[in-house]
């Protein structure tokens, strides 16, 4: 959706060409002959559910949709999806979110809509929506794509505007997480309130203040005190209701007995608004009102985009959260099947459930009846649809595309694998906010310093110049605002974080950053890791009257039932022409037997197969690679085929480990798999360091000896039977798949399941450690420069903000530059780069 | 010079009712969507609605 959005900004109608559907932009097959009449003129569409769409739009009067829109709608969006199941949307357990209007007869609720594209399609579902009879607002906003709606609940229900909009073509959820959407923009009001007040108040304050400095004495004694009056007025706002945070923080801390980066913000503004309060009411000395305003201002609008920054990163959490399934359809009696809907958060342990074609598996479960093919990519990464076989684990979140399943319940609700990946993404979040609390605990020396300094400052101003002793003891605290320091770190580990998601890569602890930049060995698993660890069909070798299509459905056939994980390669590889075998009995250790059209056949081990055909493999065929499991196919006529399985090597990961050995990293692999096929995959990747037939003990042995040579231990693993090794590592990175992310405490997890992210993820490390560096450089410089400066006096209150302000927002734009992509020459160099900034 | 005396007060008071304007209309939702609604505006219907 994201994508789609970007779209926006077209400035004319996307135009139709001739053999494409008017409403959605496909081609219309030929002899289609679906079309709607649009403004008089008969418009070919592409299927009967494009057709109904713009019918809708066409009898609802909102035709203008077509003229106006500026990109064309989701394929999928078209034609709504299985609105029968709307209703549940009404059902107790869903509607409790619903929050109550402010008129009790109305009942008001959000809606998460998907599927827009422009601001054609805003309208053009607020027009459909406001037409259905009882709903009395809606209101979408195209930023969070959220709409409010509120309505006469005895006239209408909620699935009938869910309904409403789907008939124009977009799917809507009701929005679960009312509360804290409710909770961030008051939050983001209040943030953006306070920003006004400063910045408003900050530029009428220099509006009287300027013409005093530039009368420069000219001014009449009482013309001044008005100037001064006025401004006072203006600041009382910007220090009693804008500054509010920074005492708040600053009080905070001093209550623990520590002294945070607030204190001396709030004490730098309240000495210097006391002070100026005081002189304007005695009618003399100096007044700092345009220093505070200032200085609130631009700390204020630093934080405020900051939260932005946050809130984004936040709305991405959530286009995850959206997919957790909202309903489910309960079998209460299985095995009779008998259906009744339920809110998925309803469900328990042990409840049996009927997944339909098309629908969200609605919790986590065991598969009980049906052969399922499902889509995993939300949880795992995997664009292909998954095979599942009754027995086989379900997770919630994944779409069922397949056949219509029976499921049995063993986990809902929080208990679910999608809310593990939401709690583990929210932590990720959450630890980055502690990392800035440990920044924070960095800058409470520097900040213990300063305050100790200021007061040494103002002691020897007051007896040197009393005049102007607060003065300079004001610009002290302010040029030397800690928050450069503290910015320096956080802004960039949060950039980079920002960064790594995009790439595939959450990074789940604050230090894995440092430790991914610091690496000198990387430790890969194997099985899962550096190879698929799945069986795949590498070959097929016909030796026989059948073709390959023949030999593979004969092995589908015989498979069929099967449980081993051989079997699934053939019964998963979808066959042509399907054949049935009858008479099926497994031999453990040895294969299947069974007859296909009268011909008795056999299909297992060659040793197995052979005592069938009679006779030996031909020895042409005897020598396997070592990576490789051979499986025979023959009937007592002969031998039919030699299929050649193997557990690939994922595509990229040799090109990683080139990448990563000439970057200087130590590459070592270590797996619990048999010598062979661990130094047939060592000897495939170049590495030189190899450790096989592991046990977890025996891993764990190879990091710690790793660790106690001097290196920094990155461990790569599946995040299971790699548990004890990847926690002793220094960072420990998971293949993201399903359980693996929600029972692993790694420290980075990959998403995608990509190995190939590691790349970007250290490149992206060695990044952030060098701006890290650079803006701690650049921030001790910099007070180093200035704090002698402001305490010789020398520097103005007012000058002392601006240079706090300059190289905070430098600071910043250092860490942003993070945003921006790897290039291939950085990536690959892990020399520091000189600071530039 | 004596006109400052009421320009100043004047200044600040349309101050005040400007911050209270802001204040209202941060209250009313307007700053909730910032992108929405410069598109929206573009898209009018002047055509006669269908009889319903």
């Amino acid at each position: 959706m994201a994508l789609a959005r970007t779209d926006k900004r077209e400035p004319a109608a996307r135009r139709i060409r001739a053999n494409e559907c008017f409403h959605c932009g496909l081609p219309v097959p030929a002899g289609s002959s679906w079309c709607t009449v649009v403004d008089g003129t008969a418009q070919a569409m592409c299927c009967a559910g494009c057709a109904a769409v713009a019918q809708t739009i066409i009898d609802n009067g909102l035709v203008s949709y077509y003229s106006q829109r500026s990109a064309l709608p989701d394929r999928d969006n078209t034609v709504p999806q299985s609105l029968r199941d709307l209703d549940v949307y009404d059902a107790p357990g869903i509607s409790d979110t619903q929050q109550p209007g402010t008129d009790t007869s109305l009942q008001e609720g959000a809606l998460i809509i998907e599927g827009i594209s422009c601001a054609a399609c805003v309208w053009l579902i607020e027009q459909r929506v406001m037409r259905v009879p009882g709903v009395h607002h809606i209101d979408i906003n195209f930023t969070s794509l959220r709409a409010r709606v509120r309505w006469d609940p005895r006239q209408i229900r909620q699935s009938a505007i869910i309904a409403a909009i789907g008939a124009v073509g977009y799917r809507a959820y009701p929005y679960d997480r009312e509360q804290a959407e409710r909770a961030r923009q008051r939050e983001r009001n209040f943030a953006l309130g306070r920003l006004f007040v400063a910045g408003f108040g900050m530029m009428q304050v220099m509006m009287y203040l300027i013409p005093v400095y530039l009368a420069d004495g000219d001014m009449t004694a009482d013309v001044e005190q008005l100037m001064r009056l006025a401004s006072f007025i203006l600041t009382v706002p910007v220090v009693l209701f804008s500054a509010t945070p920074f005492f708040l923080g600053a009080w905070r801390d001093l209550r623990h007995g520590r002294a945070g980066m607030d204190v001396p913000v709030a004490l730098g503004i309240g000495a210097a608004f006391a002070a100026s309060m005081l002189a304007t009411l005695r009618g003399s000395g100096a007044v700092y009102f345009d220093s505070v305003t200032m200085f609130v201002f631009l700390l204020l609008a630093a934080r405020y985009f900051e939260m932005i920054a946050r809130t984004r990163s936040l709305a991405m959490q959530e286009q995850l959260a959206i997919r957790a399934p909202v309903y489910a359809e309960r079998l209460t009696q299985w095995p009779a099947v008998h259906a009744e809907k339920v809110a998925a958060r309803a469900l328990r342990a042990g409840d049996h459930v009927r997944i339909a074609v098309g629908a969200t598996v609605p919790a986590d479960g065991v598969l009980v009846d049906g052969v399922g093919e499902l889509d995993e990519a939300l949880l795992t990464g995997e664009a292909r649809p998954q095979l599942r076989h009754a027995g086989d684990v379900l997770t919630g979140g994944s779409f069922n595309l397949g056949n219509p399943l029976v499921m049995r319940v063993t986990g809902a609700g929080e208990a679910t694998r999608l809310a593990a990946i939401l709690r583990l993404a929210e932590r990720a979040a959450a630890e980055r906010l502690r990392l800035a609390r440990v920044a924070d605990a960095v800058a409470k020396y520097f900040v213990a310093a300063l305050l100790l300094i200021a007061g040494v400052v103002a002691l020897v101003w007051s007896v040197i110049d009393p005049s102007h002793a607060l003065a300079v003891t004001v610009a002290v605290l302010v040029v030397s605002c800690p928050c450069a320091l503290s910015l320096a770190t956080p802004a960039a580990l949060g950039a980079a974080s920002g960064r790594l998601h995009k790439e595939g890569v959450l990074i789940t602890r604050g230090n894995a950053i440092e430790g991914l930049a610091t690496a000198t060995d990387v430790v890969f698993d194997k099985t899962g890791t550096l190879t698929n660890g799945q069986m795949q069909l590498s070959s097929v070798i016909t030796l026989g009257a059948l073709d390959r299509a023949d030999t593979l459905a004969c092995a589908a056939a015989l498979e069929t039932g099967a449980a081993h994980p051989v079997a699934r390669v053939f019964t998963g590889a979808g066959t042509s022409s399907p054949r049935v075998a009858s008479g099926l009995s497994h031999v453990a250790g040895g294969g299947v037997e069974g007859e296909i059209d009268g011909r008795r056949m056999r299909i297992g081990t060659p040793a197995f197969v052979a005592a069938l055909v009679g006779r030996p493999l031909p020895v042409s065929l005897t020598a396997v690679a070592a990576d490789s499991t051979v499986v025979m196919l023959g009937d007592e006529g002969g031998w039919l085929a030699q299929f050649t399985l193997a557990d690939h090597v994922r595509s990229g990961a040799a090109a990683l480990i080139a990448d990563l050995k000439r970057s200087g990293l130590r590459v070592h692999l270590v797996s619990g798999d048999r010598a062979a096929s661990v130094h047939y995959v060592a000897r495939e990747m170049g590495i030189e360091q190899v450790l096989a037939a592991a046990l977890p003990a025996d891993k764990l042995d190879y990091v710690q000896r790793l660790q106690n040579a001097g290196g920094v231990v990155v461990m790569v693993g599946d995040g299971v039977n790699d548990a004890a090794g990847l926690g002793a590592a220094q960072v420990s990175v998971a293949m993201g798949g399903g359980a693996e992310v929600a029972a692993g405490n790694s420290d980075v997890v990959l998403l995608g399941g990509r190995i190939e992210a590691l790349q970007p993820a250290f490149a992206g490390a060695r990044r952030a450690l060098q701006v890290i560096r650079q803006n701690l450089f650049w921030a001790f410089g910099y007070n180093a420069l200035a704090i002698p400066l402001a305490a010789c006096g020398l520097v103005t209150p007012l000058l002392a903000g601006i240079g706090m302000a300059a190289s905070s927002a430098l600071m910043i734009a250092n860490a942003l530059r993070l945003l921006r992509g790897v290039t291939p020459a950085e990536s690959s160099s892990g020399s520091t780069v000189a600071v530039t900034g | 010079m004596e006109i400052v005396f009421l320009l100043v007060p004047v200044s600040l008071g349309f101050a005040f009712l400007i911050g209270a304007i802001f204040w209202f209309s941060l209250k009313s939702g307007q700053f909730d969507d910032l992108d929405g609604p410069a598109h929206r505006v573009l898209m009018d219907d002047d055509r006669p609605q269908p009889p319903q």
